[in-house]
């Protein structure tokens, strides 16, 4: 289980201290599949990073498995079952793909085992094991590589950022297909924080996140509605219909 | 050769006992164990220090290996090699030099090397530099390359310095005929105090000649490098160079590639770009469990690789 408790983030702007994490709370039990979604700037992408440990929260508590890990590095959490994939990948000059994986699952990985983890995001193994981590790859395939580097992983808890951002229609169903199936091995704890409804559609629950704060909580038809009147209504232009 | 100088025949050559082919050991600046075969033929200078290796025309799938150790310290070696490779022959040669010093003195080996390929010959030239011993004496290597090839000749140049070179000064020229190509993938890492400076001049010099060089750097500590990669076209042909360091600590880094275009139709490409690691990728690694050390290790292993 994941718990979150009172946990915010501030940073200091011309206007003083600015929230961009308010005092969030929040539980995922384990084996379950959360969506995070909610405006632009909202605070998701840093309430991913602090759970990584890729961001250092200014107040609150990260609970994970029992465990408070909010004092520990991002190597210490890496090995304490928590993995993350990227929003926006880095690229590796002469590191090959195959070679990340097996960084990423810790051992040696046989073709047919590096074979599986890039067939699950829609990679064609063969013409990528071998191919450099490097400005040759487009934005898509290296948000692919990106996940398959968290599924090489296995860890207990996977947080993925965005990760329909960059990809193509019919790698995005391969992917949708993959997030079902992990879920339904229900070994893992999957936090997804995305803006599609196919993958809304395969959650648990949905967590919305505006203004850096859980603004609601519940099932998809609950929260649906909400987050679309909230984007409407913070704006005149768009509740008038644009006239 | 005793332990420790088969210790460093590894790291340079990749050799545990001699090897299959032709061969030539040179150790502390004499002749140690040479072989020769039927269409490989390495003789001895008589005028100065060196050898002349003849690989006749139309062979094909064999090697060379002349690698040099030097355990003496203090040693000045200075060596000579030419190299006159048939027309339509397919070689590797695998060269490289490993300084074992023990002493306070300096040791040096300055190889100079000169290549004639023949019409259609082929050369795959690999060679490692490799410093290493508990003394105080600096290691220091000084090659300079030469190498002409006639018409549809190729040559590809693996050139690298890991470890232990106190100071080097590279000095490469090519000559590219009509159709010939000549690749040249350099790979330098430094650290402590140590100095590299790796000088080329590649020049193509008949139609559709093609050159590419890839340089990838690494400087860590107080290191200094510089780099001075130089395409000429002098006819229609396509040349590349491609200079790629990462710097670290307080190291120093100069690169100033050149393309000097002398024909209408020469195509002539550099890039050169000088960063430290990324942040991002350093994270990346952390969150797959690696530690900061063992993450940039591995950046700096791919990226040399």
């Amino acid at each position: 289980m994941l718990e979150i408790k009172n946990l915010s983030y501030e940073v200091q702007s011309e206007d003083g201290r600015l929230g961009i994490l308010r005092d969030v709370s929040l539980t995922v039990p384990r084996g379950k599949f959360v969506v995070v979604t909610g405006p632009n700037g909202g605070g998701k992408t840093t309430l991913a990073r602090a759970i990584m440990g890729l961001v250092t929260p200014t107040a609150g508590q990260i609970l994970w498995q029992g465990r408070d890990v909010t004092g520990l590095s991002v190597t210490e959490r890496a090995k304490a079952g928590i993995s993350y994939a990227f929003q926006q990948p880095p690229r590796f000059k002469g590191l090959k793909i195959g070679d990340l994986l097996e960084l990423a699952a810790g051992v040696r990985l046989s073709h047919d085992q590096q074979c599986q983890y890039l067939t699950r995001v829609g990679l064609c193994a063969n013409d990528y094991i071998d191919r450099e981590m490097d400005a040759s790859l487009s934005g898509g395939e290296v948000k692919r590589v990106e996940i398959a580097t968290v599924l090489a992983r296995r860890a207990p808890l996977m947080i993925f950022d965005e990760p329909e951002a960059g990809i193509d229609l019919w790698s995005f169903s391969q992917l949708t297909r993959t997030f079902k199936a992990l879920h339904e091995e229900g070994d893992a704890t999957l936090i997804v924080i995305s803006h599609q409804e196919r993958i809304i559609d395969l959650a648990d629950e949905i967590v919305l996140v505006s203004k850096g704060k859980v603004a609601a909580q519940g099932p998809k038809a609950d929260i649906l509605p909400q987050l679309m009147a909230d984007t409407v209504a913070g704006c005149s232009y768009m509740r008038e219909g644009g006239n | 050769m005793d332990k420790t100088e088969w210790k460093v025949l590894k790291e340079i050559a990749d050799l545990e006992k001699t090897p299959q082919g032709a061969y030539n050991f040179r150790l502390n600046g004499q002749l140690d164990d040479r072989k020769t075969t039927e269409h490989i033929d390495i003789v001895s200078k008589t005028d100065k220090p060196g050898i002349n290796i003849i690989v006749q025309p139309g062979t094909k799938n064999e090697s060379v290996h002349i690698p040099v150790v030097l355990s003496q310290t203090g040693l000045h070696d200075v060596v000579y090699n030419d190299f006159y490779i048939g027309e339509g022959a397919e070689v590797d040669i695998v060269a490289g030099c490993g300084i074992h010093n023990t002493g306070c003195e300096t040791s040096q080996h300055d190889g100079i090397h000169v290549f004639h390929l023949a019409k259609g010959a082929k050369v795959r030239y690999v060679e490692r530099h490799y410093g290493e011993g508990p003394g105080t004496g600096e290691n220091v290597l000084n090659p300079k390359t030469e190498v002409y090839l006639e018409e549809g000749a190729s040559i590809t140049m693996e050139m690298t310095q890991i470890r232990g070179v106190d100071s080097t000064v590279r000095d490469t020229v090519c000559v590219v005929g009509p159709g010939g190509e000549c690749i040249i993938n350099e790979k330098l890492l430094t650290d402590g105090a140590q100095r590299a400076e790796s000088n080329m001049e590649i020049i193509l010099d008949g139609a559709d000649a093609t050159g590419r060089v890839v340089s990838r750097s690494v400087a860590k500590g107080e290191s200094v490098q510089v780099f001075r990669p130089c395409m000429t076209g002098r006819a229609k042909s396509f040349g590349h160079v491609q200079c790629d360091s990462i710097i670290m600590d307080r190291a120093k880094i100069k690169s100033i590639p050149a393309i000097d275009a002398q024909d209408l139709d020469a195509q002539l490409i550099h890039e050169a770009a000088i960063g430290r690691i990324a942040g991002d990728q350093i994270l990346k690694l952390l969150t797959l469990g690696l530690t900061e050390e063992e993450a940039e290790e591995k950046i700096l292993e791919g990226f040399l690789q």
